[in-house]
């Protein structure tokens, strides 16, 4: 950072800030929060101490206190024990971090988790049905979609969030619907396969 | 006493057909628990320090403001005795703390002065970097002046792979912690569960007896994860220091990719020889390679033909760049992708069909040869080589121009010393331990194939407990030596607990025990099978007290060997005005023995076949000369293949007679050897020139057409 | 990544006033594709974050009574692939969107982000700053690993590229970007959005620390042909090499007038008046779409490693004006 002026961490003046932006405290800073005035509202500000959270993950309730640099996959693991998902890029790339969010695939080390509360999580262990695997978990078994596995839960859940807009995928969409999660070992090809067999009006794999 | 051989075809109940990985539903779930998913009761998150220079003395480190922050539990500074960095990345100071963000909090606010010295990461010129340069093997076989003497024909050309990283999705790290002043709990991602306390004692200063070695699984080692590592001993000595609590220590990625796994380039201005009939005659190479400190590896060239006369002269390049390890077939990749390379411009150059031209040459890769033609003729119908492959350079019009490649390869294997337990209670449940691990290979299924198979059982039945150095001891996984070793060994425990359940109902049957076999869960007697006894009335002769019998690899019988090859064709499309290559397909023939589960060695060929696209088209470790840094230590730019850039893949195993008597032999090494040089080829013969190194992206590709002058280079 | 506050406001004025007046006192969180990397990374670190996704009326795709198309910042690029005005009339915007082919991504990143994300430019990513130099302050670009660095623009001393996937795009289309800030809401071409910094206490884009991007407007295509093409090395997720994006006013079987944006060339989405010029009053085909491709690339310059770009923006130019007259198939 040779041209860039670093900010003072421990330099950090907040009561110049606020007076700087024209923010006047409306509430002496208490434990987790403080409301701020903000064009004429009362608009809450967290942190950047731990405040406590609540997120709905597969249709539970979960709570736990972050600090709201607390990423969902550094909650989901580190706080909450769903170690399902992964990290692995941890920048919005290689998608082993997979949750669906509100009916969307997200990387979840892209997403704080204090912006999803509110939000209906479900992670790789929100998959199964009771004791048995979810068909597009079963597909990746029966075609061996997967080797060390560590990519396999995000591609599991990034597979079920495509299946769900599309259900009747070509083998072509497949390729091009799913370029948002990558694997080292190499296992594309049972993939695509599984993809296929846990489609609507599809039986049985490529792979058997 | 039993005689230690696989069953015959007709007998195989589970072994070489298509069985699903056993831990597939964990895995698919979630519930797969890798170190790096454990949260340990009271664990401290541990981060690094890491060196911003690929090359410095520190001078000074203050970590005085980190020890003082509120929920730091550690602050350790790993030892190094002449305080030298030698590459970017190298850690410096660990610390552990309540959670990682005041982990992280704590690694900034540590302070080192450090006097900055000059580097070098380039490798791609031995001329440019002076005594980094040293020549490290000269070589002469027959007589190279008279071999090229005899040539009719000669081809030179640099050819070349640059250091990649392996890029493990789950990256190296632990969780380790002191259960007592003298027990060390270690849950470790390696491919070497066995032989980790041995590594780590002498520096911890205990007896190896104490520290207990655990993983259930591991996410992706390919090579880079036989030993503890820096961070590691960083973990058990923050442990020790935060009164045994556990640390976790996993790397970031953009350390992983700098510093924990390195493949060492390779480049060789290659000359060689032939008559016009194919024939070749003569091989010479200036070979160079890096692999950090350590200078690189020296890959076996020419590679698989044994070409009469050779001159070969290797030199190995020092650079600052994160150390060298192994890698899936080490030294092999290099040497076929310039060897395949080398001969298939010399067929061009000929103007001969390189596929005729390699079988032309092939009495030349000794006793495999006929294996090798066998392979060539499944691949070629596979990819349709006849109708699809031209004279090097697509005459067709447009931009896009489509090739084919070939490449052949080989590798040792065999099988590792392995040691497997297997209990068998009288109430006819089964355990089966061992210390192996499985990498994503199928161990964990493929033993307990092996184990069911051979108690007439059913998938679901034998409990299989691996991942652990309490367990009866076996070898790292590398090399391809897993498979054979652990299936021979599970194999001849099995065998023997089952001459032991014969002896025991033998009685029961009114027979013989060497009458008797276990059958579709019975034990039965030969002669006559309606003689039988379920597997659990059987099991139940045993008495109270249960049977354990300890199988060993190696051992009796011949169940395991090693050698074996295959070959690779590749289809591609190449746009000659953009440079980008795109694959349209890749045809895999591969020998390896007795194949215990066609699923999942299917998967290890795809895997490699998958690889081989990443590194032929994207990979490179992308280093910058002036700052000594990596450039891309990310997920973004260490770009890897996705789903919709490998083509399609087509896998042909070699099974059955001729195959299957050879016993187990190991995979994982010998199909990533040569997609490198199937798809490079295809490539030269798409567009009508070499493109010299990989990776193969538009840059490249467009300066070799550039050269070539070709109406559409114009750069 | 550094601590921080956190708010989330519901009104752009709520959002606005609790920004402050740089980078280190708060930023706008988004789509949080590029920012939370940019912060874990350290290149950032906003002592507030603002997130935006709870300001209901930054979303929305709506056609306004002219016929142009209002386009929320917030709106998803997933949105904008599914909605029926763009896919009907706007090809060269799915183009660009579909080559973002995360489905992730798509999911998460908006079209807002998709103009701020800041540069790929890896020494920018490894803390060298946005003008990349080293502690004695010379550039480390032009003689370092510029393999996806400028090719126009490239005098210095930014040599980055711009590396947002629409807005090659949307200024081919003629769009319109909505600034608010405290002083209320300002309109500018979206072309007059980006300038390339000329100091290292600049961006690449002219927004203030206090002020956000509202909305999009682009204008009917209607008698437009457009089209985007993208020179990317992977089918999945991967930045593009080069891009061009073409609008192409029809008047018959003759080009008007024509705008030509090329993406990922320069500091800036870059605007090729030569291209523009030439066009005007041809009748397309492939030889004319390759004369305007020489002609955009006429003045660019290769640094040390990165002349093939100069190869590929042309021929993403010629490619982008075929697909145009195609009918913009994707």
């Amino acid at each position: 950072m040779s041209d860039e002026k670093k900010p003072d961490k421990q330099g950090l003046s907040r009561r110049g800030f606020l007076k700087a932006s024209g923010i006047s405290l409306s509430v002496p800073l208490v434990l987790n929060y403080r409301m701020v005035k903000a064009a004429g509202a009362e608009v809450k500000v967290l942190g950047p101490g731990k405040a406590p959270i609540q997120l709905t993950i597969n249709s539970k309730p979960f709570t736990a206190e972050v600090e709201p640099r607390v990423t969902l996959l550094e909650a989901l693991r580190n706080d909450l024990d769903l170690t399902g998902a992964k990290r692995v890029c941890d920048r919005a790339t290689c998608g082993a971090c997979t949750v669906i969010m509100d009916g969307k695939p997200v990387y979840s080390c892209s997403v704080l988790a204090i912006e999803a509360q509110g939000k209906k999580i479900t992670t790789v262990e929100g998959l199964m049905q009771g004791e048995r695997l979810h068909p597009v978990q079963q597909a990746f078994v029966d075609n061996d979609a997967q080797q060390c596995g560590y990519c396999t839960p995000g591609f599991v859940v990034a597979c079920k969030a495509f299946l769900d807009k599309n259900p009747n995928p070509t083998p072509e969409e497949v390729k091009r619907g799913l370029g948002g999660n990558l694997c080292r070992c190499g296992t594309y090809v049972g993939v695509r396969a599984a993809v296929l067999q846990a489609s609507r009006g599809r039986k049985g794999g490529q792979r058997g | 006493m039993a005689e230690y051989k696989w069953p015959d075809a007709d007998k195989r109940t589970l072994i070489g057909k298509r069985i699903s990985r056993t831990d597939g539903p964990h895995k698919v779930s979630g519930h797969a628990r890798y170190n790096s998913d454990l949260n340990r009761p009271g664990m401290l998150h541990g981060r690094l320090l890491c060196s911003p220079h690929a090359h410095a003395k520190i001078t000074s480190i203050d970590t005085s403001a980190a020890e003082a922050m509120p929920g730091v539990k550690a602050v350790y500074i790993i030892p190094d005795p002449d305080r030298e960095i030698k590459w970017a990345g190298e850690e410096i100071v660990a610390v552990a703390a309540v959670d990682e963000p005041t982990a992280r909090d704590a690694i900034r606010a540590i302070k080192v002065v450090y006097e900055v010295l000059p580097h070098s990461v380039l490798d791609t010129d031995p001329k440019a970097v002076g005594s980094l340069a040293r020549p490290a093997q000269a070589q002469k076989v027959g007589d190279p002046d008279k071999g090229f003497a005899e040539a009719e024909v000669t081809a030179e050309g640099l050819y070349g792979m640059p250091v990649i990283t392996h890029c493990c999705l789950e990256p190296h790290g632990s969780v380790i912690e002191w259960e007592d002043d003298k027990n060390l709990l270690v849950h470790l991602s390696t491919q070497a569960v066995s032989s980790i306390a041995a590594a780590m004692a002498p520096v911890l200063e205990i007896p190896a007896a104490n520290i207990r070695v655990k993983q259930d699984h591991i996410g992706g080692g390919f090579g880079s994860k036989f030993g503890p590592d820096r961070w590691d001993f960083a973990a058990a000595q923050l442990s020790k220091k935060a009164g045994g609590k556990p640390v976790k220590i996993f790397l970031d990625r953009d350390s992983e990719l700098m510093v924990a796994g390195a493949r060492p380039s390779a480049y060789a201005k290659v000359k060689v020889g032939a008559k016009k009939d194919g024939t070749i005659t003569a091989w010479q190479s200036e070979s160079w390679a890096s692999g950090g400190q350590g200078g690189g590896g020296s890959p076996p060239m020419p590679y698989i033909f044994n070409i009469p006369n050779q001159s070969k002269q290797h030199t190995a390049i020092q650079t600052n760049i994160g150390p060298q390890r192994a890698w899936r077939a080490p030294n092999h990749p290099q040497a076929c992708l310039i060897t395949m390379s080398a001969l298939e411009d010399l067929a061009a150059a000929i103007g001969m069909d390189p596929l005729e031209f390699f079988l032309k040459n092939i009495e030349l890769t000794g006793p495999r040869a006929e294996i090798y033609r066998e392979e060539f003729q499944i691949a070629a119908d596979l990819i349709g080589w006849k109708k699809n492959w031209h004279q090097r350079g697509d005459k067709t019009a447009g931009p896009i121009k489509r090739g084919l490649g070939l490449s052949l390869h080989t590798w040792g294997g065999g099988g590792h010393p392995s040691d497997c337990d297997i209990t068998i209670q009288p109430d006819g449940s089964v355990e089966l331990k061992m210390g192996t691990q499985d990498l994503g290979t199928g161990t964990r299924t493929t033993v307990e194939i092996v184990a069911a198979d051979t108690f007439g059982l059913p998938m679901g039945v034998v409990k299989v407990l691996i991942g652990d150095n309490r367990f009866p001891t076996s070898g790292g996984s590398g090399g391809s030596t897993t498979i054979a070793g652990v299936s021979g060994a599970t194999r001849r425990a099995a065998l023997d607990a089952l001459d032991q359940i014969f002896a025991k109902a033998a009685p029961a049957l009114g027979a013989k025990p060497e009458d008797l076999e276990a059958v579709a869960g019975t034990i039965l007697v030969k002669s006559n099978p309606a003689k039988r006894l379920t597997w659990k009335q059987a099991c139940s002769k045993i008495g109270q007290v249960p049977i354990t019998v300890r199988g060993k690899n190696p051992g009796p019988g011949k169940l395991g060997d090693s050698g074996v090859g295959g070959v690779q064709m590749a289809d591609v499309s190449v746009d000659i005005e953009t440079g980008v290559v795109r694959v349209n397909k890749i045809v895999a023939v591969q020998d390896c023995g007795l194949v215990i589960d066609i699923k999942t060695a299917e998967s290890q060929v795809y895997g490699a076949l998958i690889m081989g696209v990443c590194s032929a088209l994207y990979e490179e470790k992308i280093m910058d000369a002036k700052t000594g840094k990596m450039l891309n230590p990310n997920m973004e730019f260490y770009k890897l293949a996705g789903i919709g850039d490998i083509g399609d893949l087509v896998v042909h195993m070699m099974t059955g007679k001729g195959y299957d008597e050879r016993g187990v032999i190991g995979l994982g090494e010998p199909p990533a050897v040569s997609p490198y040089a199937a798809l490079s080829n295809a490539v030269a013969n798409a567009i009508g020139v070499r493109v010299p190194t990989l990776p193969l992206t538009p840059d490249r590709v467009l300066a070799a057409l550039a050269k070539k002058g070709g109406s559409n280079a114009r750069i | 990544m550094r601590g921080f506050e956190y708010a989330s406001p519901t009104t752009k004025e709520q959002a606005v006033s609790l920004l402050g007046s740089s980078d280190d006192d708060a930023m706008a969180l988004a789509g949080g594709t590029d920012l939370l990397s940019l912060m874990k990374d350290d290149i950032v670190a906003p002592r507030r974050l603002v997130n935006l996704k709870d300001v209901a009326e930054l979303r929305g795709i709506r056609l306004l009574p002219d016929g142009s198309l209002r386009i929320g910042a917030l709106v998803t690029v997933q949105e904008l692939l599914d909605n029926a005005i763009v896919k009907r009339g706007y090809a060269s915007l799915i183009h660009a969107a579909d080559g973002i082919t995360s489905p992730q991504i798509r999911a998460m990143g908006t079209v807002g982000g998709d103009l701020c994300q800041r540069p790929r430019c890896w020494y920018y990513r490894a803390g060298f700053g946005l003008l990349a130099k080293d502690k004695d302050g010379a550039a480390l670009v032009p003689e370092g690993d510029n393999r996806y660095h400028a090719i126009l623009g490239n005098t210095g001393p930014a040599y980055f590229v711009n590396p947002s996937s629409l807005a090659p795009a949307l200024i081919a289309l003629g769009a319109k970007l909505h600034i608010f800030g405290s002083g209320g809401q300002v309109e500018m071409n979206l072309e007059n959005f980006f300038a390339a910094p000329t100091s290292a206490n600049e961006k690449e884009y002219r927004l203030k620390p206090n002020e956000i991007v509202t909305e999009i407007i682009v204008p009917s295509a209607g008698g437009w042909k457009n089209a985007t093409y993208e020179v990317r090395q992977k089918e999945s997720l991967d930045w593009p090499l080069a891009a061009a994006s073409v609008a192409l006013k029809m008047s018959g079987k003759t080009i008007e007038s024509a705008r030509v944006v090329l993406g990922h060339v320069a500091p800036v989405p870059w605007r090729s008046g030569e291209a523009q010029a030439y066009l005007a009053g041809k009748t397309i085909s492939e030889q004319v779409a390759e004369t305007a491709g020489t002609l955009a690339v006429a003045r660019a310059s290769a640094m040390s490693h990165n002349g093939y770009k100069i190869q590929l923006a042309r021929v993403a130019v010629k490619r982008a004006i075929m697909k145009a007259a195609q009918g913009g198939q994707r």
